[in-house]
Protein backbone atom coordinates (compact mmCIF):
# COMPACT_ATOMS: atom_id res chain seq x y z
CA UNK A 1 0.00 0.00 0.00
CA UNK A 2 0.95 3.42 -0.91
CA UNK A 3 1.12 6.03 1.43
CA UNK A 4 3.19 9.50 2.57
CA UNK A 5 4.54 9.81 5.24
CA UNK A 6 5.31 13.00 7.45
CA UNK A 7 7.56 13.71 9.99
CA UNK A 8 7.35 17.37 12.08
CA UNK A 9 7.93 19.36 15.44
CA UNK A 10 11.78 17.47 15.42
CA UNK A 11 11.04 14.23 14.44
CA UNK A 12 11.82 14.20 11.22
CA UNK A 13 15.66 13.96 13.16
CA UNK A 14 15.36 10.24 14.08
CA UNK A 15 14.69 9.68 10.29
CA UNK A 16 17.69 10.97 8.83
CA UNK A 17 16.33 14.81 8.75
CA UNK A 18 13.85 13.80 6.18
CA UNK A 19 10.23 14.79 6.87
CA UNK A 20 8.74 13.36 3.88
CA UNK A 21 9.05 9.53 3.01
CA UNK A 22 6.94 7.93 0.26
CA UNK A 23 6.43 4.24 1.25
CA UNK A 24 5.20 1.15 0.20
CA UNK A 25 4.20 -0.53 3.22
CA UNK A 26 2.74 -4.39 2.51
CA UNK A 27 -0.48 -5.52 4.61
CA UNK A 28 0.70 -8.13 7.36
CA UNK A 29 0.64 -11.22 6.78
CA UNK A 30 -2.79 -13.34 5.67
CA UNK A 31 -4.26 -9.95 6.04
CA UNK A 32 -5.67 -7.13 3.69
CA UNK A 33 -5.55 -4.14 5.55
CA UNK A 34 -3.03 -2.06 7.32
CA UNK A 35 -4.04 -0.40 10.19
CA UNK A 36 -1.94 2.85 12.14
CA UNK A 37 -0.41 -0.09 14.81
CA UNK A 38 0.76 -2.10 11.83
CA UNK A 39 2.22 1.37 10.11
CA UNK A 40 4.10 2.19 13.71
CA UNK A 41 5.86 -1.26 13.26
CA UNK A 42 6.27 -1.08 9.90
CA UNK A 43 7.83 2.34 10.78
CA UNK A 44 9.75 1.07 13.83
CA UNK A 45 11.43 -1.99 11.75
CA UNK A 46 12.18 0.09 8.20
CA UNK A 47 12.39 3.78 8.62
CA UNK A 48 13.43 4.75 11.92
CA UNK A 49 17.22 5.36 12.03
CA UNK A 50 17.36 6.00 16.08
CA UNK A 51 16.18 6.15 19.30
CA UNK A 52 12.82 4.55 18.83
CA UNK A 53 11.66 5.47 22.15
CA UNK A 54 11.16 8.87 21.20
CA UNK A 55 8.60 7.74 18.96
CA UNK A 56 7.12 5.11 20.24
CA UNK A 57 5.56 3.87 23.75
CA UNK A 58 3.57 0.53 24.51
CA UNK A 59 2.65 0.44 20.52
CA UNK A 60 1.60 3.50 20.01
CA UNK A 61 3.57 6.68 19.52
CA UNK A 62 4.78 8.45 22.51
CA UNK A 63 2.18 11.16 24.13
CA UNK A 64 3.05 14.22 23.19
CA UNK A 65 3.36 13.18 19.44
CA UNK A 66 0.20 14.08 17.39
CA UNK A 67 -1.06 12.15 14.39
CA UNK A 68 -3.14 12.96 11.70
CA UNK A 69 -4.62 11.10 8.51
CA UNK A 70 -5.39 13.32 5.75
CA UNK A 71 -5.10 16.09 7.43
CA UNK A 72 -7.48 15.28 10.52
CA UNK A 73 -6.64 14.21 13.66
CA UNK A 74 -6.39 10.45 14.50
CA UNK A 75 -8.67 10.56 18.13
CA UNK A 76 -11.05 11.35 15.76
CA UNK A 77 -10.08 8.29 13.45
CA UNK A 78 -9.99 5.59 16.13
CA UNK A 79 -6.08 5.92 16.64
CA UNK A 80 -3.83 2.93 16.63
CA UNK A 81 -7.42 1.34 15.15
CA UNK A 82 -7.53 3.44 12.30
CA UNK A 83 -7.35 1.43 8.84
CA UNK A 84 -5.26 3.06 6.37
CA UNK A 85 -6.22 3.63 2.24
CA UNK A 86 -4.24 3.89 -0.80
CA UNK A 87 -2.33 6.73 -0.93
CA UNK A 88 -3.45 8.18 2.56
CA UNK A 89 -1.43 10.78 3.92
CA UNK A 90 0.14 10.04 7.73
CA UNK A 91 1.80 13.22 9.36
CA UNK A 92 3.63 12.85 12.78
CA UNK A 93 4.23 15.94 14.89
CA UNK A 94 6.48 15.74 17.95
CA UNK A 95 5.03 18.43 20.46
CA UNK A 96 7.71 17.99 22.80
CA UNK A 97 10.56 20.47 21.69
CA UNK A 98 10.96 23.76 22.79
CA UNK A 99 9.01 26.67 22.03
CA UNK B 1 -16.08 8.83 11.29
CA UNK B 2 -19.16 10.24 9.93
CA UNK B 3 -20.53 12.81 12.08
CA UNK B 4 -20.08 16.70 11.56
CA UNK B 5 -18.27 19.44 13.24
CA UNK B 6 -19.88 20.11 16.50
CA UNK B 7 -20.09 23.53 16.56
CA UNK B 8 -21.30 24.80 12.97
CA UNK B 9 -23.21 20.70 12.54
CA UNK B 10 -21.72 21.38 8.51
CA UNK B 11 -18.25 20.55 7.77
CA UNK B 12 -16.26 17.91 8.04
CA UNK B 13 -14.28 17.66 11.84
CA UNK B 14 -10.69 18.40 11.82
CA UNK B 15 -9.45 17.90 15.58
CA UNK B 16 -10.46 16.59 19.06
CA UNK B 17 -10.51 19.86 21.36
CA UNK B 18 -8.86 18.55 24.58
CA UNK B 19 -10.37 20.75 26.76
CA UNK B 20 -13.45 20.16 25.68
CA UNK B 21 -13.61 16.74 23.52
CA UNK B 22 -15.65 18.63 21.35
CA UNK B 23 -15.07 17.11 17.42
CA UNK B 24 -14.21 20.77 15.40
CA UNK B 25 -13.75 21.82 11.95
CA UNK B 26 -10.91 23.72 10.93
CA UNK B 27 -12.37 26.96 10.91
CA UNK B 28 -14.28 26.74 14.49
CA UNK B 29 -11.43 25.25 15.56
CA UNK B 30 -9.48 28.87 14.31
CA UNK B 31 -12.36 30.94 15.86
CA UNK B 32 -12.22 29.21 19.10
CA UNK B 33 -8.49 28.96 19.09
CA UNK B 34 -8.01 32.67 18.50
CA UNK B 35 -11.21 34.06 20.66
CA UNK B 36 -10.35 31.89 24.13
CA UNK B 37 -6.67 34.01 24.04
CA UNK B 38 -8.73 37.00 22.91
CA UNK B 39 -10.95 36.50 26.07
CA UNK B 40 -7.63 35.72 28.52
CA UNK B 41 -5.91 38.48 27.46
CA UNK B 42 -9.02 41.07 27.91
CA UNK B 43 -10.56 39.17 31.25
CA UNK B 44 -7.01 39.41 33.00
CA UNK B 45 -5.95 43.00 31.31
CA UNK B 46 -2.73 41.53 30.30
CA UNK B 47 -2.13 44.40 28.52
CA UNK B 48 -3.13 48.50 28.47
CA UNK B 49 -3.64 50.59 25.04
CA UNK B 50 -0.02 52.15 24.04
CA UNK B 51 1.70 49.70 25.89
CA UNK B 52 5.38 48.16 24.18
CA UNK B 53 5.39 44.77 24.55
CA UNK B 54 8.37 42.57 23.81
CA UNK B 55 7.33 39.20 22.78
CA UNK B 56 9.88 36.42 23.23
CA UNK B 57 10.80 34.68 20.08
CA UNK B 58 12.81 31.84 19.73
CA UNK B 59 11.58 30.34 16.59
CA UNK B 60 10.18 27.54 18.22
CA UNK B 61 6.22 26.64 17.68
CA UNK B 62 4.91 28.40 21.12
CA UNK B 63 6.91 31.94 20.47
CA UNK B 64 6.03 31.62 16.51
CA UNK B 65 2.23 30.78 17.50
CA UNK B 66 2.30 33.37 19.96
CA UNK B 67 3.86 36.54 17.46
CA UNK B 68 0.90 35.59 14.96
CA UNK B 69 -2.18 35.75 17.21
CA UNK B 70 -0.72 38.73 18.97
CA UNK B 71 -0.07 40.61 15.93
CA UNK B 72 -4.00 39.13 14.55
CA UNK B 73 -5.61 40.21 17.58
CA UNK B 74 -3.77 43.63 18.28
CA UNK B 75 -5.42 44.31 14.34
CA UNK B 76 -8.17 42.47 15.15
CA UNK B 77 -9.71 44.04 18.54
CA UNK B 78 -7.94 47.25 18.03
CA UNK B 79 -5.28 46.65 21.20
CA UNK B 80 -3.30 49.64 20.59
CA UNK B 81 -0.12 47.97 21.39
CA UNK B 82 3.16 48.55 19.76
CA UNK B 83 4.71 44.88 19.40
CA UNK B 84 8.17 43.54 18.28
CA UNK B 85 10.04 40.20 18.85
CA UNK B 86 12.29 39.78 20.70
CA UNK B 87 15.68 37.04 20.82
CA UNK B 88 18.61 35.98 22.80
CA UNK B 89 21.75 34.65 21.11
CA UNK B 90 23.35 32.35 23.64
CA UNK B 91 26.09 31.87 21.40
CA UNK B 92 25.91 28.20 20.48
CA UNK B 93 27.29 27.29 17.33
CA UNK B 94 25.15 26.04 14.76
CA UNK B 95 21.98 25.93 17.54
CA UNK B 96 20.64 29.32 16.78
CA UNK B 97 21.60 29.91 13.43
CA UNK B 98 18.56 27.87 12.37
CA UNK B 99 16.14 29.07 14.43
CA UNK B 100 17.08 33.11 14.17
CA UNK B 101 16.85 32.92 10.36
CA UNK B 102 13.21 31.23 11.33
CA UNK B 103 12.92 34.57 13.83
CA UNK B 104 14.01 37.03 10.81
CA UNK B 105 11.03 35.28 8.43
CA UNK B 106 8.64 36.38 11.24
CA UNK B 107 9.73 39.97 11.24
CA UNK B 108 8.70 39.96 7.65
CA UNK B 109 5.83 37.45 8.00
CA UNK B 110 4.45 39.78 10.63
CA UNK B 111 5.76 42.98 9.53
CA UNK B 112 6.55 43.87 13.50
CA UNK B 113 10.48 44.91 14.12
CA UNK B 114 13.04 41.88 15.52
CA UNK B 115 15.16 42.91 18.43
CA UNK B 116 18.25 40.17 18.98
CA UNK B 117 20.50 40.70 22.46
CA UNK B 118 23.43 38.69 22.77
CA UNK B 119 24.85 36.66 25.78
CA UNK B 120 27.99 38.03 24.45
CA UNK B 121 26.97 41.79 24.80
CA UNK B 122 25.21 40.95 27.94
CA UNK B 123 27.37 39.16 29.97
CA UNK B 124 30.49 39.12 28.18
CA UNK B 125 30.88 35.29 27.48
CA UNK B 126 29.00 33.19 24.49
CA UNK B 127 27.44 29.62 26.13
CA UNK B 128 30.03 27.85 23.95
CA UNK B 129 32.74 30.02 26.31
CA UNK B 130 30.94 29.13 29.12
CA UNK B 131 31.34 25.23 27.65
CA UNK B 132 34.80 25.40 27.34
CA UNK B 133 35.28 26.73 31.00
CA UNK B 134 33.03 23.96 32.64
CA UNK B 135 32.00 20.97 30.96
CA UNK B 136 28.84 20.29 29.65
CA UNK B 137 27.49 18.64 32.62
CA UNK B 138 26.39 22.22 34.42
CA UNK B 139 25.99 23.87 31.61
CA UNK B 140 21.77 24.23 31.85
CA UNK B 141 22.15 26.03 35.08
CA UNK B 142 23.64 28.82 33.08
CA UNK B 143 21.59 28.21 30.10
CA UNK B 144 18.10 28.83 32.21
CA UNK B 145 19.75 31.50 34.38
CA UNK B 146 21.27 33.73 31.79
CA UNK B 147 18.55 32.81 29.39
CA UNK B 148 15.63 34.04 31.74
CA UNK B 149 17.75 37.13 32.94
CA UNK B 150 18.84 38.19 28.87
CA UNK B 151 14.88 38.42 27.67
CA UNK B 152 14.37 40.83 31.08
CA UNK B 153 17.66 42.98 30.76
CA UNK B 154 17.19 42.70 26.13
CA UNK B 155 13.05 43.92 26.91
CA UNK B 156 14.43 46.87 29.32
CA UNK B 157 17.41 48.33 26.74
CA UNK B 158 13.88 47.84 24.44
CA UNK B 159 11.74 50.21 26.29
CA UNK B 160 9.52 47.30 26.42
CA UNK B 161 6.61 47.71 29.23
CA UNK B 162 5.52 44.56 28.96
CA UNK B 163 6.72 41.07 27.64
CA UNK B 164 5.05 38.23 25.95
CA UNK B 165 6.01 34.69 26.54
CA UNK B 166 4.85 31.34 24.70
CA UNK B 167 4.35 29.40 27.70
CA UNK B 168 1.21 27.11 27.39
CA UNK B 169 -1.06 24.89 29.80
CA UNK B 170 0.89 22.33 29.43
CA UNK B 171 4.17 23.59 30.52
CA UNK B 172 2.37 25.54 33.42
CA UNK B 173 1.56 22.30 34.70
CA UNK B 174 4.55 20.91 34.60
CA UNK B 175 6.21 23.56 36.78
CA UNK B 176 3.26 23.31 38.99
CA UNK B 177 4.10 19.72 38.90
CA UNK B 178 8.30 19.94 39.68
CA UNK B 179 7.97 23.04 42.25
CA UNK B 180 5.45 20.09 44.81
CA UNK B 181 8.30 17.14 43.88
CA UNK B 182 11.09 20.46 44.73
CA UNK B 183 8.81 21.36 48.16
CA UNK B 184 9.65 24.96 46.64
CA UNK B 185 6.72 26.98 48.01
CA UNK B 186 7.74 30.60 46.85
CA UNK B 187 7.87 28.96 42.99
CA UNK B 188 4.55 27.09 43.72
CA UNK B 189 2.57 29.85 44.60
CA UNK B 190 4.33 32.53 41.74
CA UNK B 191 4.24 29.99 38.55
CA UNK B 192 0.26 29.68 38.14
CA UNK B 193 0.15 33.68 38.13
CA UNK B 194 -0.89 35.02 34.55
CA UNK B 195 1.39 38.34 35.29
CA UNK B 196 4.47 38.08 37.21
CA UNK B 197 6.65 41.00 38.42
CA UNK B 198 3.87 43.54 38.76
CA UNK B 199 6.29 45.61 40.38
CA UNK B 200 9.20 45.41 38.22
CA UNK B 201 10.51 47.38 35.81
CA UNK B 202 9.36 44.63 33.04
CA UNK B 203 6.04 42.61 33.92
CA UNK B 204 5.88 39.47 32.02
CA UNK B 205 2.59 37.81 30.95
CA UNK B 206 1.17 34.70 29.94
CA UNK B 207 -1.17 34.57 26.74
CA UNK B 208 -1.04 30.43 26.14
CA UNK B 209 -1.62 30.29 30.16
CA UNK B 210 -5.13 27.92 29.21
CA UNK B 211 -3.77 27.07 25.78
CA UNK B 212 -3.01 23.45 25.21
CA UNK B 213 0.22 22.23 23.62
CA UNK B 214 -1.85 20.23 21.56
CA UNK B 215 -3.89 23.07 20.36
CA UNK B 216 -0.72 25.41 19.19
CA UNK B 217 0.78 22.24 17.57
CA UNK B 218 -2.53 21.42 15.70
CA UNK B 219 -2.99 25.43 14.62
CA UNK B 220 0.83 25.81 13.59
CA UNK B 221 0.38 22.71 11.84
CA UNK B 222 -3.22 24.04 10.06
CA UNK B 223 -2.29 27.61 9.10
CA UNK B 224 1.24 26.48 8.00
CA UNK B 225 3.25 28.71 10.35
CA UNK B 226 6.87 28.52 9.51
CA UNK B 227 8.76 27.15 13.19
CA UNK B 228 11.64 25.54 13.65
CA UNK B 229 12.18 22.79 16.25
CA UNK B 230 15.44 21.17 17.50
CA UNK B 231 16.79 19.50 20.58
CA UNK B 232 18.98 22.16 22.49
CA UNK B 233 22.49 20.49 21.50
CA UNK B 234 23.48 20.98 25.20
CA UNK B 235 21.89 17.86 26.90
CA UNK B 236 18.36 18.76 28.87
CA UNK B 237 17.05 19.08 32.84
CA UNK B 238 16.62 15.06 33.18
CA UNK B 239 13.75 15.74 35.97
CA UNK B 240 11.95 18.35 34.15
CA UNK B 241 11.79 15.88 31.15
CA UNK B 242 10.39 13.02 33.61
CA UNK B 243 7.96 15.39 34.88
CA UNK B 244 7.07 16.67 30.83
CA UNK B 245 6.64 12.79 30.08
CA UNK B 246 4.53 12.32 33.11
CA UNK B 247 2.10 15.17 32.08
CA UNK B 248 1.59 13.77 28.97
CA UNK B 249 0.94 10.27 29.75
CA UNK B 250 -1.98 11.92 31.95
CA UNK B 251 -3.13 14.09 29.21
CA UNK B 252 -3.51 11.13 26.68
CA UNK B 253 -5.79 9.50 29.22
CA UNK B 254 -7.36 12.40 30.65
CA UNK B 255 -6.87 15.56 28.55
CA UNK B 256 -8.62 17.60 31.31
CA UNK B 257 -5.84 16.28 33.68
CA UNK B 258 -3.64 20.02 32.92
CA UNK B 259 -5.99 22.58 33.90
CA UNK B 260 -6.58 20.95 36.78
CA UNK B 261 -3.19 20.65 37.86
CA UNK B 262 -3.30 24.22 37.24
CA UNK B 263 -6.33 25.14 38.66
CA UNK B 264 -4.69 23.21 42.00
CA UNK B 265 -1.47 25.09 41.93
CA UNK B 266 -3.78 28.49 41.70
CA UNK B 267 -5.84 27.34 44.52
CA UNK B 268 -2.81 26.01 47.60
CA UNK B 269 -3.31 28.43 49.82
CA UNK B 270 0.58 28.56 51.54
CA UNK B 271 0.40 28.83 55.19
CA UNK B 272 1.12 31.92 56.74
CA UNK B 273 3.76 30.34 58.79
CA UNK B 274 6.11 28.85 55.58
CA UNK B 275 9.08 30.41 55.52
CA UNK B 276 9.34 32.57 52.34
CA UNK B 277 12.30 33.97 50.93
CA UNK B 278 12.08 37.62 51.08
CA UNK B 279 12.05 39.22 46.98
CA UNK B 280 14.76 41.99 46.83
CA UNK B 281 17.12 43.22 44.81
CA UNK B 282 20.56 42.46 43.17
CA UNK B 283 23.06 44.66 44.72
CA UNK B 284 25.19 44.53 41.68
CA UNK B 285 22.89 43.96 38.82
CA UNK B 286 19.51 45.37 40.32
CA UNK B 287 17.67 42.40 38.58
CA UNK B 288 14.86 40.52 41.15
CA UNK B 289 16.83 38.41 43.35
CA UNK B 290 16.01 36.17 46.84
CA UNK B 291 19.50 36.68 47.93
CA UNK B 292 22.12 39.36 48.10
CA UNK B 293 23.45 38.56 44.38
CA UNK B 294 20.99 37.13 42.09
CA UNK B 295 22.07 33.95 40.60
CA UNK B 296 24.04 35.20 37.22
CA UNK B 297 25.65 37.79 38.89
CA UNK B 298 27.31 34.46 41.42
CA UNK B 299 27.82 32.20 37.69
CA UNK B 300 29.09 35.20 36.36
CA UNK B 301 31.84 36.06 39.25
CA UNK B 302 32.43 32.56 39.03
CA UNK B 303 33.40 32.26 35.25
CA UNK B 304 35.29 35.85 35.82
CA UNK B 305 37.57 34.35 38.50
CA UNK B 306 37.78 31.31 36.94
CA UNK B 307 35.58 29.16 39.79
CA UNK B 308 33.42 27.70 37.05
CA UNK B 309 31.64 25.87 39.93
CA UNK B 310 30.88 28.56 41.87
CA UNK B 311 27.14 29.28 42.24
CA UNK B 312 26.34 25.47 41.17
CA UNK B 313 27.77 22.89 43.43
CA UNK B 314 25.48 22.79 46.30
CA UNK B 315 28.21 21.46 48.91
CA UNK B 316 29.19 23.73 52.24
CA UNK B 317 32.80 23.07 50.28
CA UNK B 318 31.86 25.28 47.29
CA UNK B 319 30.19 27.62 49.36
CA UNK B 320 33.08 28.53 51.39
CA UNK B 321 34.94 29.86 48.67
CA UNK B 322 32.20 31.61 47.47
CA UNK B 323 32.20 35.76 47.34
CA UNK B 324 29.89 36.98 50.23
CA UNK B 325 26.63 36.42 49.31
CA UNK B 326 27.20 32.64 49.30
CA UNK B 327 27.40 32.61 52.78
CA UNK B 328 24.04 34.08 53.13
CA UNK B 329 22.61 31.74 50.71
CA UNK B 330 24.02 28.75 53.15
CA UNK B 331 21.23 30.19 55.90
CA UNK B 332 18.31 29.83 53.89
CA UNK B 333 16.57 26.63 53.10
CA UNK B 334 18.31 24.99 50.38
CA UNK B 335 17.42 26.18 47.12
CA UNK B 336 16.93 23.98 43.49
CA UNK B 337 19.24 25.27 40.63
CA UNK B 338 17.72 24.82 37.53
CA UNK B 339 15.40 26.96 35.80
CA UNK B 340 11.84 28.49 36.33
CA UNK B 341 9.21 30.66 35.03
ZN1 LIG C 1 -17.31 23.81 12.28
ZN1 LIG D 1 22.72 40.40 39.61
Amino acid sequence: MKLTLEFGGGLELLFGSVKIHEVAVPPPEGETKVTVKHLLLWIRDNLLKERPEMFLKDKSVRPGVLVLINDCDWELCGTTEAVLEEKDTVVFISTLHGG
Amino acid sequence: MGRSCEVCQKNRPALRRPKTGQQVCRECFFCAFEDEIHRTIVENRLFKKGDRVAIAASGGKDSTVLAHIMTLLNKRHDYGLDLFLLSIDEGITGYRDDSLETVKRNEVQYGIPLKVVSYKTLYGWTMDDIVREIGRKNNCTFCGVFRRQALDRGGVVMKADKMATGHNADDIAETVLLNILRGDIARLARCTAITTGEDSVLPRCKPFKYTYEKEIVMYAYFKKLDYFSTECIYSPNAYRGFAREFIKDLESIRPRAILDIIKSGEDFRIASTAKMPEQGICKRCGYISSQECCKACVLLEGLNRGLPRLGISRTRASNKEGPKAESNRAKERPRSISLDF
